[in-house]
């Protein structure tokens, strides 16, 4: 199998492609965001305990 | 006397209290990623590429190895969410109330791929992308389901508070699970019958079967990875005055 074929799909490349497409995004949304959130918390809550303790 | 030996009773208790749990996470998060990525690339190597086509549906079918597990997802979170529920509300677990709000997200993440999944299926296969049928429509039900518990969630400002009205509507929202399930059983619907949970002989092919049961378990480990982090998160959030909390920011600084 030749990689053009791989990524033909059999002709249905628009819509294989898209569903693996959309939730590769869907999953990687649901790590990142939960992970930046919590590095901007802890940054305004360090600060928050500098001043605190000055 | 307890039921449990002392030792299992000890660990959960310990791995209950926030700040055991915080470090438990960040112990496990590194294997369990581990783990996820060699899942997820046998899985989809076996399944678009070692798999043979469908003698009907062609490659269009090589969906199924995302939409297939993406909908037991959404169903197995659910479930585990109205456990958590009912749990936070019989004993006051905190760390079930943390589980509970941190496993929406991506339980409404996963209702959502087995939607947009399903339907990038069902334009060439049926030809339309949408139909007011009895799966697809107690599947969109359980995306409300979720999203509502997200928003009640947010919508109420006492922590505790908002933790009971969540379990609540999880609690009675579990009722939708077994619809969705029998849906297929119970009404003429457009969408097909179940061809893996027929165990006494699974109308699939077993090259096409392994590459769809090992992406489930690799789903599994996302879970278990994404839950994780989203839990550190909320109890950062609920504890951020506490004690273990500023002896974490001074490690850290």
């Amino acid at each position: 199998m030749t990689l053009q074929t791989f990524f033909a799909m059999g002709g249905y490349a628009f819509y294989v492609w898209s569903a693996y497409g959309i939730t590769f995004l869907v999953l990687l949304f649901n790590i990142l965001s939960p992970v930046l959130l919590r590095k901007q918390l802890l940054r305004q809550l360090s600060l928050r305990q500098k001043r605190g303790n000055r | 006397m307890s039921v449990f030996p002392d030792a299992v009773g000890l660990f959960f208790h310990r791995s209950a209290s926030p700040p055991h749990f915080y470090a438990l996470a960040d112990r496990f998060i590194p294997w369990l990623t581990v783990i996820f990525v060699v899942l997820i690339l046998a899985g989809l190597y076996g399944g678009l590429y070692l798999a043979p086509s469908d003698y009907q549906q062609g490659d269009s079918y090589r969906i199924i190895y995302i939409h297939v597990p993406a909908a037991w997802m959404s169903l197995f979170i659910y479930v585990l969410m109205a456990i958590m529920g009912g749990i936070a509300l019989v004993w006051r677990i905190k760390l079930a109330e943390v589980m509970l709000i941190s496993s929406a997200p991506i339980g409404a993440g996963f209702t959502f791929i087995a939607l947009v999944t399903g339907s990038l299926w069902g334009k060439p296969m049926w030809g339309t992308w949408w139909v007011w049928d009895a799966r697809l429509t107690s599947e969109l039900i359980l995306l409300f389901l979720y999203l509502g518990i997200i928003s009640l969630h947010g919508a109420i400002e006492d922590q505790r508070n908002a933790a009971r009205a969540v379990s609540i509507l999880a609690l009675v929202g579990v009722v939708n699970i077994p619809i969705i399930h029998y849906s297929v059983e119970w009404w003429n619907t457009l969408h097909q019958g179940p061809t893996v949970t027929k165990m006494d002989k699974p109308s699939i092919h077993i090259t096409m079967l392994v590459p769809l049961l090992i992406m489930a378990i690799a789903f599994k480990f996302y879970y278990l990875i994404a839950v994780l982090q989203s839990a550190k998160l909320e109890l950062l959030k609920r504890e951020s005055g506490s004690q273990w909390v500023k002896t974490l920011l001074e490690n850290q600084a």
